[in-house]
């Protein structure tokens, strides 16, 4: 049956083709994109794969890749399977002086761009200077404000100065190098470069149709050997049941799919479902500056009053673990002791204790306020809904009320500072990363950070002094007092860690899944690594 | 419709160019306070809009940036500075013939335009073709037998296609063609698998967005047709022609369909708009890579220079639509004259 619609496909696209044939030449000939032959679609040495978001760049001066696997580019450094650090364009990992200013790199020898010039320290310098000028338009700067100076020595050493002491400097130097001789005569914002990227990377752009696909092609002379799999394409297809529609057609390869569609797959045979650990959390933000939200009271019963196994049980379908603060509860970061199991009881007696007494309709007061605040989620967010319904349900049963609103970031931004927010985040490589931004108090406010205004000067000092220790045991000692802040002083409610999905022919090896972040795109899922897949004989 | 028949007696004598190119001049004239008014009421309303050109610029990144990193951002795009000021800069460099940078696409404007136009006049032109061969075909038929079973067929499927929007042509189409039966490509320019553009790809994924574009225009075309062909099978020159015992194929094709066909022609340009509107939605519909979906995806991220360029472009083109309808029209009655 495939195999005959498959023929009949071909014979009326051929029709087809006939028929327009007269009106195209024109247009053909006036247009872009000039190709040369089409390979055929060989098995094992092309994969097409579909994945949800579609970066809004491909310079990494502009912020892309800047976690790594940019297929295109190489960091100084980069991630293994297990989420260590081992050297890319670097020789080796850093030496880190002693007072944790000063970061050393000496550079791999004898790699070239795939125009075929040299790389060399002073690409390193240039991108990094570049990234951190303020004429130039990359969002993700501030992830590395800790760089004081970046400067070579000799043509195969750069030392970066940083401002303070940062642990996780070494984490950011997996940001992706640009060729000086190419980005440096032109705008960073709207050059050349910005449409065709030239890197060090196993992979060169041979296509990029906006809103459509990127297409990869392998690059003979890379550095760590020519990629088995010479043509890899990313589709970017928004709506899951398409992506699962074309994965099922034979369109696609593989795709990243949401628990239901994905369990579509799990008798079929030829495709292998891998599911990616991640720091992806979904989390209700507790405003500091709303009288409800901001009662530890109120904050500590809804943290016992939600039914987080329940969650992932139904809305994720099991793909997922409850979450008590940032840190997955299977992360080596994670303090033991910090699970808070479902506890309805528990939280009625917080609440009763505090002074919050049940009204007339169920709802509780005190002092003439009325336990009941909104909840924002955004709108089209299936997920971010489900989340929000069953939070305010499991909130209804202790006595307070909640009124969820599907809102867009236009909407819920200015509202942020007084309304609760079902927000997500994470981020794996280090736990500075998002902690810092998500708990600290003067960053109350600051963009989307910190959204729900938390104020605790114990987690303060505990950021600080873990974001600036490069003693590995002073750190998670101070990230367990960070958790266990979060237990008294509960300012974001945590709900689920999300497993990510993602169906994949089984045509090759050596396939495996990172510890994936809240942002998870071109960078991500089984392909993280593509370069290192092998066609199965 | 005698005056149609006049032009074609007259078909030997010289064009009245004088007239013709006053004409063109004071519409020039005319399309340039028409122009201002536009590109203000773009940036007018783009800065209206709920969306925030930073917020679309950064996307995800944005959502842990700094607000001090946002705040340089938005000074560099110079999306800060009131509206009018923007506005006003805009035009002087436009004038200059440097239209900026796109925020969203990340490459200067005139770039990205030309990148994308030819893709945007292939479909079009493909579906207008498919328009007006098809159109005039059927209003043919139907004018030779009105009240007959083709007539009232296409009839009623004209008022009916006539009032379904494109993009609901164009979802059901998808899922017609290539869900149900898998015979077309769904969208795009080429396959998934496959970044060379060839003719035979671009041939079979052109097919279902001119398609859906062209009947979306063929309703008024055959409506057209069909009523300036039955009127001129009435006539007199029509009814000679008969008496002289020429060919009913001869009398249909030759004298009825010349003369009939000219009201339809001369609205061929005012049709321009109706044209851009509908490749809008076929182009976002079928991710069709052609300037209409590229003014959609400005839009939605407040892209203003991109915006601005594209719907200059369009308006140009609309006016530049309404004049030559109204040149042809001159030509096919000279009573109406150049003096619009």
């Amino acid at each position: 049956m495939p195999s005959r619609s498959i023929r009949s496909r071909r014979t009326l696209r051929g029709l087809a083709a006939v028929g327009t044939a007269g009106a195209l030449t024109m247009g053909a000939a006036a247009c872009s994109t000039p190709g040369n032959d089409s390979g055929g679609a060989d098995a094992g040495t092309s994969a097409v794969v579909g994945i949800a978001y579609e970066p809004e760049t491909l310079s990494p001066l502009l912020g892309y890749g800047k976690d790594g696997n940019s297929k295109i580019f190489d960091g100084l450094l980069a991630l293994d399977e297990r989420m260590q650090l081992k050297p890319a364009l670097a020789a080796a990992l850093p030496d880190i002086s002693a007072d944790g200013l000063t970061y050393t790199y000496k550079l791999r020898k004898g790699v070239t761009f795939s125009d075929g010039k040299p790389f060399g320290a002073k690409d390193v310098v240039f991108t990094y200077r570049t990234v951190l000028d303020e004429k130039t338009n990359n969002p993700s700067r501030s992830e590395l404000e800790a760089v004081k100076d970046i400067r070579a020595t000799g043509d195969d050493t750069v030392v970066f100065t940083l401002k303070y002491p940062y642990a996780p400097f070494a984490q950011r130097t997996v940001h992706p190098i640009v060729p000086a001789h190419i980005a440096s005569g032109q705008d960073a914002n709207t050059g050349p470069f910005t449409s065709k990227p030239i890197g060090t990377g196993p992979y060169t752009l041979a296509d990029w149709s906006r809103g459509e696909k990127i297409s990869f092609k392998a690059n003979p002379t890379y550095w760590g050997g020519k990629p088995a799999v010479e043509r890899f394409t990313m589709a970017i297809i928004k709506d899951d049941d398409v992506r699962a529609t074309r994965l099922r057609a034979g369109d696609l390869d593989g795709a990243i799919l949401p628990p239901n569609l994905a369990k579509g797959f799990a008798g079929d045979k030829g495709k292998k479902t891998h599911t990616a650990k991640t720091y992806d959390y979904r989390t209700v933000t507790l405003p500091t500056h709303h009288r409800v939200t901001g009662d530890t009271a109120v904050r500590r019963a809804l943290d016992v009053a939600v039914d987080r196994q329940t969650m992932v049980d139904r809305i994720l379908e099991g793909a997922g673990k409850p979450a008590y603060g940032p840190v997955p509860t299977d992360s080596e970061w994670f303090t033991r002791g910090t699970e808070r199991a479902h506890d309805l009881d528990a939280a009625k007696k917080i609440l009763d204790e505090a002074g919050w007494k049940p009204g007339k309709d169920g709802v509780r007061e005190k002092d003439g306020v009325r336990a009941e605040f909104p909840l924002w989620y955004l709108s089209g967010d299936k997920l971010r809904q489900d989340h929000a319904l069953a939070y305010a349900s499991d909130a209804k049963k202790a006595g307070i009320s909640i009124k969820t609103q599907a809102g867009t970031w236009e909407v819920i931004e200015p509202r942020m500072k007084q309304d609760a927010v079902l927000a997500g985040g994470g981020s794996p490589a280090d736990p500075d990363f998002d902690q810092y931004l998500l708990l600290t108090s003067s960053l109350a406010g600051d963009g989307f950070n910190n959204m729900a205004w938390y104020d605790n000067k114990t987690v303060d000092k505990a950021l600080r002094q873990a974001r600036e220790s490069g003693d590995k045991a002073v750190r998670k000692a101070a990230y367990d007092t960070v958790q266990r802040e979060l237990v008294k002083n509960p300012g974001y409610t945590f709900l689920t860690h999300i497993d990510h999905l993602y169906v994949v022919n089984d045509e090759w090896t050596g396939l495996s899944t990172q510890v994936e972040p809240h942002d998870h795109g071109l960078a991500n899922g089984p392909w993280w690594n593509v370069q290192d897949w092998k066609p199965k004989k | 419709m005698s005056a149609g028949l006049r032009v074609e007696k007259a078909g030997g004598r010289r064009l009245p160019w004088g007239p013709m190119a006053r004409m063109a001049g004071r519409r020039t004239l005319f399309a340039i306070p028409v122009l201002l008014v536009v590109t203000f009421g773009v940036f007018a309303v783009a800065d209206a809009s709920p969306f925030d050109p930073v917020k679309a610029y950064t996307g995800g990144a944005g959502l842990t940036a700094s607000q001090e990193n946002l705040d340089q951002i938005r000074a560099n795009l110079g999306v800060d500075r009131p509206l009018a000021d923007r506005w006003w800069s805009w035009l002087t460099s436009a004038l200059t013939g440097d239209l900026g940078d796109s925020s969203s696409l990340r490459q200067p404007v005139a770039d990205a335009i030309a990148e994308r136009v030819g893709w945007s006049v292939l479909l079009a032109t493909t579906a207008f073709l498919v328009a007006v061969v098809l159109g005039t075909t059927l209003g043919v038929l139907a004018a030779r037998r009105r009240g007959g079973w083709l007539d009232r067929a296409a009839g009623s499927a004209a008022y009916t296609l006539e009032a379904a929007p494109a993009f609901w042509l164009g979802l059901l189409a998808i899922w017609f063609f290539s869900l149900e039966l898998g015979v077309l490509p769904a969208g795009g320019l080429t396959d998934t698998g496959s970044d060379v553009v060839t003719a035979g790809q671009v041939a079979t994924h052109l097919v279902l967005p001119a398609a859906v574009l062209g009947v979306t225009q063929l309703p008024w075309f055959f409506l057209f047709v069909r009523q300036g062909v039955g009127d001129a099978l009435d006539e007199d020159p029509v009814r000679g022609a008969r008496a002289r015992g020429l060919s009913e194929r001869r009398v249909l094709l030759g004298h009825a369909l010349r003369s009939g066909m000219l009201p339809a022609l001369t609205l061929v340009g005012s049709r321009v708009p109706e044209l851009i509107t509908g490749a809008l939605l076929v182009e976002t519909v079928f991710s069709w890579p052609g300037i209409a979906a590229a003014t959609v995806d400005a839009a939605l991220a407040a892209d203003f220079p991109l915006l601005a360029a594209l719907t200059v472009l369009a308006t140009a083109a609309v006016l530049a639509g309404n004049l030559l309808s109204d040149l042809l029209y001159g030509l096919a009655d000279p009573r109406v004259g150049f003096d619009g």
